[in-house]
């Protein structure tokens, strides 16, 4: 709805919402690099570190030799930990333009694992990529499942769509507790006092195009991540149910009027947007998933729920991830354990920062007499705000 | 005609009510001390409150009819299998006095955010923030108590950490005008990350220190000998009885003090209270700042009187839980207060049942989570919310 309802303001306003981007990024990293020093660490080179750690130097042309090698692996870790991370970001951004706020993407992505390790780990006979696609369709139906309840809850009896979805994570969180914990269905049995999963059958693995598949090499699931990323822009932008969605986002009223049944167009957008949840949980990789929630809510967010900057923004927060990861970090520079956390901290502080819109931030009024007005154009983060809960 | 007299008698509303009644009785039946081993008559009182809810639906009983039809179908179940469970481990479990004493423990925190939530709320905030002021309450309450060595202090320091939490919520809510459910979340896993870090750094793998004092429990001596009340309330903790004080006091001072009423106006019609002459953005500061301190006490509560730890991110969702209490409260503290000891009992219960099936009770540990889902799904067309909730104030 943005280009709709700004066509009218500068070059200058469209080039600021960029800008408010970045500043968010400076802001969270300056706010991590004060936390850093305070706590008695040396914030450039923990930055550094987390940056090799990521693998993002591969893209340099300086580094070499072995330290080329490390890179690489660490890069393949990023791809793999954005794949996710895409489809958790749609899984925001999609009911974002709908006016809904779907939090529930943890709840969402630990169905569609627990669906995929159950097809997975059953159904051996089955030819690999008949399975595959069996395992990723059944992950997808569970997440939509869980998030189409929550967006039926909020049409029929106007449940807020907030706490249903984080009250569903937890239930959830139990559910996996149960299915994995020791004596549960889905536990291995051949580790009979530990809670793992039972074993995924080899051939559901997806195939490695880049590294070693025994070091996790980055799959191609993050080219599925990002078909789906384009289907979905297109899908938005150029057909009729795209458009039903803007139009419920900007105004349910005005779309009620205009004849769009805007309690149906909820329940599917909140179901589509639990399938890319779901479908995320199906490729995961050792992101936490007490994280997940959280973790599109920054990448769509970042991404001014813009489908096609979604992809850089998930590649963005990937490498966060698995920078600070205790496998990537040098723990002689920074303790892995910390990192974690100053991970979440980026996180909230660049939420905080967006929902501030700092170019909205009204300069005092003899500066803004002195200035174009149209440099104070909002750009809008989310776009029916609801009233009440 | 019998039909237009019981009408007179009993109200939809009532009707409903009584079902509701009809459905718990149903269960209590099967349950010490009662314990009646055949679920026949539990049956035949769990279909009397079905009967209620239906009736009481077609006379526009509303959503409580719906509630009477949930408790008629939960009360069924639960004399069903419980009816069938060894009288010995249900003897066990079902200790009333020791479930509504471990209810209190529980409900306890809930509240001190709830009553946060009520007060941010009824000033047209959004509280959405309250998971995370919990969150930094537990951590600075501990914190500052292993600092000062005093309770006392630990609990201002908690109080000042909630307010400082709060405060970013208030700012981005009233000054910068951003979406308030957003800001809400992101101050959530801001303190996720600043308690996680901070409790990492100070205490590694260690965890917090055993030996800390902690708030202490009250001992009501004249309850001693009071049986089921002395076994229920004779030693609660001082907070439960500060939170309970604190609920009256809220709902004195929302509905009977003039400042309440200006506070209430704010929430409800800003520009009307603003052309009277009261501060907008001013008493939504005071509001959001003081739910900041009232969900840190709960916070505090909970490292320092209740399980004398801290863990990152041990509120686990208690934050939403409250808020969902407000909502099931319709914004009154009496309301919060039933919500939260309703969630309280959940917990109480889902503690004790993994007796009779120690991997199929993790499933239990569900239960205070789906009682909420159930309480904003199912009740929460009961109330108007304050006008003006989540709409940023634009008047100068």
């Amino acid at each position: 709805m943005g280009a709709a309802v700004t066509g009218a303001t500068s070059f200058l306003a469209g080039r600021s919402r960029l800008l408010s981007q970045l500043l968010s990024v400076f802001a969270a990293l300056a706010v991590t690099a004060m936390i850093i020093a305070v706590t008695g660490h040396d914030p450039l080179s923990t930055f550094q570190a987390i940056f090799e750690g990521s693998g993002l130097n591969w893209l340099l042309p300086w580094t070499s030799g072995a330290g080329r090698e490390t890179a690489a692996l660490n890069l393949q870790q990023t791809l793999l930990i954005a794949t996710p991370l895409i489809l958790l970001g749609l899984t925001v951004a999609l009911p974002f333009r709908a006016g809904l706020f779907n939090v529930g993407g943890e709840g969402q992505y630990l169905f569609g694992t627990f669906a995929a390790v159950w097809i997975g780990s059953s159904f051996g006979g089955l030819p690999g990529w008949i399975h595959v696609v069996v395992v990723i369709v059944a992950a997808a139906v569970a997440g939509g499942a869980l998030a189409g309840f929550a967006g039926l809850l909020k049409v029929l009896v106007g449940a807020n769509e907030v706490i249903t979805t984080i009250m569903l994570d937890y239930i959830a969180v139990w559910i996996g507790v149960f299915l994995f914990g020791v004596g549960g269905p889905l536990q291995d049995p051949a580790h009979i006092s530990e809670p793992l999963s039972r074993p995924v059958v080899e051939s559901v693995h997806l195939p490695v195009f880049w590294g070693n598949p025994l070091l996790q090499g980055a799959h191609i699931g993050i080219f599925i991540a990002i078909a789906i990323l384009v289907v979905t822009g297109i899908v938005l932008a150029r057909a009729s149910i795209g458009f039903e969605i803007r139009a419920v986002g900007a105004n349910p009223e005005a779309a009620r009027y205009g004849g769009i049944n805007v309690g149906s167009t909820l329940v599917k957008v909140m179901v589509v947007s639990g399938l890319f949840a779901g479908i995320a949980g199906s490729v995961a990789s050792d992101i936490p998933a007490s994280e997940v929630g959280f973790l599109g809510i920054a990448v769509a967010l970042l991404a001014r729920n813009r489908i096609g900057w979604i992809l850089v923004s998930s590649i963005l927060f990937a490498a966060l991830l698995s920078g600070t990861s205790e496998r990537n970090l040098d723990p002689s520079v920074f303790p892995p354990g910390l990192a974690g956390y100053l991970a979440v901290i980026f996180q909230a502080i660049i939420i905080l920062a967006i929902a501030a819109n700092l170019l909205r931030l009204r300069p005092p009024r003899w500066l803004r007499n002195r200035l174009p007005a149209t440099l104070f154009s909002r750009g809008v983060a989310r776009p029916a705000p609801e009233a009440g809960q | 005609m019998a039909e237009s007299r019981l009408r007179h008698l009993l109200t939809a509303g009532a009707e409903a009510w009584l079902g509701v009644a009809a459905g718990l009785l149903a269960w209590y039946l099967t349950l010490p001390p009662i314990l009646l081993r055949t679920p026949l008559p539990s049956l035949v009182l769990a279909a009397v409150g079905a009967a209620l809810a239906w009736h009481s639906r077609r006379r526009g009983g509303g959503t409580v009819a719906i509630g009477a039809l949930a408790s008629a179908v939960v009360g069924a179940a639960g004399a069903i299998a419980s009816s069938a469970a060894p009288v010995h481990q249900l003897e066990t479990v079902v200790v009333w006095s020791a479930l509504l004493a471990a209810s209190l423990r529980f409900a306890t925190p809930v509240l001190f955010a709830a009553l946060g939530g009520i007060l941010s709320e009824r000033s047209g905030v959004i509280a959405l923030g309250l998971e995370g002021m919990i969150l930094v309450g537990s951590f600075f309450g501990i914190f500052g108590t292993d600092l000062t060595g005093s309770w006392v202090a630990g609990l201002g320091i908690a109080v000042l950490a909630g307010i400082a939490l709060a405060s970013i919520h208030a700012v981005w809510a009233i000054a910068l005008r951003g979406d308030q459910v957003i800001s809400g979340i992101a101050i959530n896993l801001l303190a996720l990350g600043v308690t996680g870090y901070l409790f990492i750094q100070r205490y590694g793998g260690h965890g917090t220190p055993t030996d800390l004092p902690g708030i202490p429990a009250l001992h009501l001596s004249f309850l001693e000998g009071a049986g089921f009340l002395g076994e229920a309330l004779g030693h609660s903790n001082l907070m439960t009885w500060v939170v309970a004080a604190l609920a009256i006091v809220l709902s004195f001072f929302l509905f009977r003090t003039p400042q309440g009423v200006h506070l209430r106006a704010v929430g409800d019609h800003p520009d009307a209270a603003a052309s009277a002459g009261l501060r907008v953005r001013a008493t939504r500061y005071l509001a959001v700042l003081g739910s900041g301190a009232l969900a840190a006490l709960g916070g505090a509560y909970l490292s320092i009187g209740f399980v004398h730890s801290f863990s990152p991110n041990m509120t686990a969702g208690r934050g939403y839980i409250a808020l969902a209490a407000v909502i099931f409260g319709g914004w009154r503290s009496g309301g919060a207060a039933t919500a939260a000891l309703l969630f309280g009992f959940g917990s109480a219960v889902a503690q004790r049942l993994p007796i009779f099936s120690p991997t199929v009770a993790v499933l239990l540990q569900a239960i205070p989570y789906v009682l909420t889902l159930i309480a904003v799904a199912g009740m929460v067309r009961s109330a108007r919310p304050p006008a003006a909730l989540g709409k940023a104030y634009t008047g100068t």
